[in-house]
């Protein structure tokens, strides 16, 4: 803030237009993180109705379709496991991860984001508000995922439970990177293709079964945030299963996540003043 | 009030793949200064550096040197303030374009800051002052250019600034929306001195809502006046449209001494003239053969386009989208 002369004070007081011309003039309100959150989240959630239902019909088919191809190559047991935890957190991937970063990509490429730029907005409200609701995009596409998938390989209901702290966490980490690589690629068409790329790597290496796979592939695989969230939710299909091992599983979701909103914060404000 | 006084914008970025492009002075020592209260405009061909002035105005941009001032706070240094000082309508509105404008509006007020109840009455009361009350539950996506034009004015009128940076607010609306936008201006500036900045293309409005406009061209201020002040350089002069049957009997003489200072599109040629070789050309045009393929022709006293017709034209190339 910066000092105001007495005499603009003086003149405000007694009602008069005019201030000197000197003067600073106040400055108008700065939104808050929260309400300035909250109103972000809303607006992207209005956004579904408009234009995002269709995809979230696709996420949604793409996991079952790809758990009933699977019904034939898995006998069950951990691999069977391992596809519905990797189909329910692909449609994770799907929507906070690619159209995230579709969605921030082409905000940046096109100039929207000077709208929010010219805002009195914390850069974390923008970032957190669309990622949160990116993130609650896909609650119905997993939750259907899940249970059609218990169904299809005879898995216990259980503990899918469970879901309700998987999707945020994994939700906040996906989130996160796709807003990260949609404010950062130097293109639309870059922030859609890492946005693929970034599906697809969930897709082979969530889905499928880890032991099947070369050694260079598990590294990618440990180092893919999606994967914990998978590891989390097939955990749970055990009889008993390891809760320490499931908590450590999701801890490692939420540092990821704060890690990437971190960065997608940082890359939202280089995007906005270029 | 908003005091620019220089801004040097050396944009020389060479991209892989592809030569480095070579530097661009956007804005090459441009200084501006607008009073408060003012309805100042920024005229001037595409690739001027109008938009590039209002990025820098706004803290979307930092400029290399200079200093940008805007109502006493110095926007270089904090870039951050200006969104409390200013509202701004970009040309672009893909943020909001998935949203109803009722949303749209009240999203942007409360992201200026306005708690609930607040946003949702300046929602209302700007809704209903532009009337888009009609139109509240519509999203931008599906509103015609016009309409969704005035919406994105409307999110830029919630949360009342003290200047307004608007980058031509009007493009595609019809009459009536553009009587709406100059209403609620006037009537912002009226109640509370709110200053406008406007940036445009369109001279003919430009010539009968601006206070003061500079014309830019190449980064700099090549003229800035009001617009009656602006007229005056060119007061001497008359414009002369002919408009030929088919095409222009440049056999005749008088004709062809005419063509090299016409500006021709089409079967029309408009040519600006001293008064007296103004009487001259039409007493040429009118009588002998030449009156044969005249089909129409008009004169009229200079108006602003004239002016940055003028002004464009010692650059060597033709300005002007009107």
């Amino acid at each position: 803030m910066s000092a105001v002369p007495l005499e603009a004070v003086v003149r405000a007081e007694e009602g008069a237009v005019r201030v000197p011309p000197d003067a600073a003039a106040p400055l108008g309100a700065r939104a808050r993180l929260m309400p300035a959150l909250a109103a972000v989240y809303r607006a992207q959630l209005s956004r579904a109705r408009v234009a995002r239902i269709p995809l979230l019909f696709v996420a949604t088919f793409q996991s079952v379709g790809i758990m009933v191809l699977m019904r034939g190559v898995v006998d069950g047991g951990d691999e069977a496991h391992a596809v519905v935890a990797g189909s329910s957190v692909l449609v994770v991937a799907f929507v906070a991860l690619n159209l995230l970063a579709q969605y921030f990509g082409q905000l940046r490429g096109d100039g929207g984001l000077d709208h929010y730029a010219t805002l009195p907005v914390p850069p974390a409200a923008v970032v957190l508000g669309a990622a949160a609701a990116y993130a609650s995009f896909t609650v119905p596409g997993t939750v259907v995922t899940a249970v059609v998938g218990c169904g299809l390989f005879g898995l216990p209901l259980t503990h899918l439970w469970v879901l309700a702290a998987v999707v945020p966490l994994s939700g906040a980490a996906l989130a996160g990177l796709g807003a990260a690589l949609g404010l950062l690629a130097p293109r639309p068409e870059l922030a859609t293709l890492l946005g693929q790329m970034g599906m697809s790597a969930a897709l082979l290496l969530g889905v499928l079964p880890a032991e099947r796979m070369p050694g260079l592939l598990q590294y990618a695989r440990d180092l893919l945030p999606s994967t914990y969230g998978v590891e989390a939710l097939a955990r749970t299909f055990d009889a008993d299963p390891d809760w320490g091992a499931v908590a450590l599983d999701l801890a490692v979701c939420a540092g990821v996540g704060v890690a990437s909103l971190a960065v997608a914060t940082w890359a939202y404000r280089r995007a906005a003043v270029r | 009030m908003v005091r620019d006084l220089v801004k040097v914008y050396p944009a020389a970025r060479g991209r892989r793949g592809r030569p480095a492009t070579p530097e661009v002075r956007a804005s090459d020592g441009l200084g501006i200064e607008v009073g408060r209260g003012e309805i100042f405009g920024l005229l001037g061909p595409n690739g001027a550096g109008k938009s590039t002035l209002v990025r820098q105005l706004t803290g979307l941009m930092r400029p290399d040197s200079g200093s940008v001032h805007v109502l006493g706070h110095d926007i270089v240094r904090h870039p951050e303030r200006a969104a409390r000082l200013l509202a701004y309508l970009g040309q672009e509105s893909t943020a909001l374009d998935e949203l109803t404008v009722s949303l749209a509006v009240e999203t942007t007020a409360r992201l200026r800051g306005l708690d609930a109840a607040r946003a949702r009455a300046e929602r209302d009361d700007v809704m209903a002052e532009l009337g888009l009350t009609g139109l509240a539950g519509r999203p931008l996506k599906k509103l015609s250019g016009g309409q969704r034009r005035l919406a994105c004015f409307a999110t830029a009128l919630v949360g009342e600034r003290p200047l307004l940076v608007l980058d031509e607010p009007t493009t595609g609306m019809d009459p009536v929306a553009r009587r709406a936008v100059w209403g609620a201006v006037d009537r912002r500036r009226a109640e509370r001195g709110t200053t406008v900045l406007l940036v445009t293309h369109n001279v003919i409005e430009a010539e009968t809502v601006l206070d003061r406009v500079a014309v830019l061209d190449h980064g700099r201020v090549i003229a800035c006046d009001t617009p009656g002040g602006l007229k005056e350089q060119v007061a001497g002069e008359v414009r002369v449209e002919l408009v030929w049957r088919e095409r222009a009997p440049v056999d005749v003489p008088e004709v062809a001494a005419l063509r090299s200072s016409a500006v021709e599109s089409g079967r029309k040629w408009t040519l600006r003239l001293a008064p007296e070789e103004a009487r001259a050309a039409v007493a040429a045009v009118t009588g002998g053969g030449a009156f044969a393929a005249l089909d129409d022709f008009t004169l009229a006293t200079p108006s602003l386009e004239d002016v940055y017709l003028a002004l464009g034209g010692r650059g060597g190339d033709g300005l002007v989208k009107v």
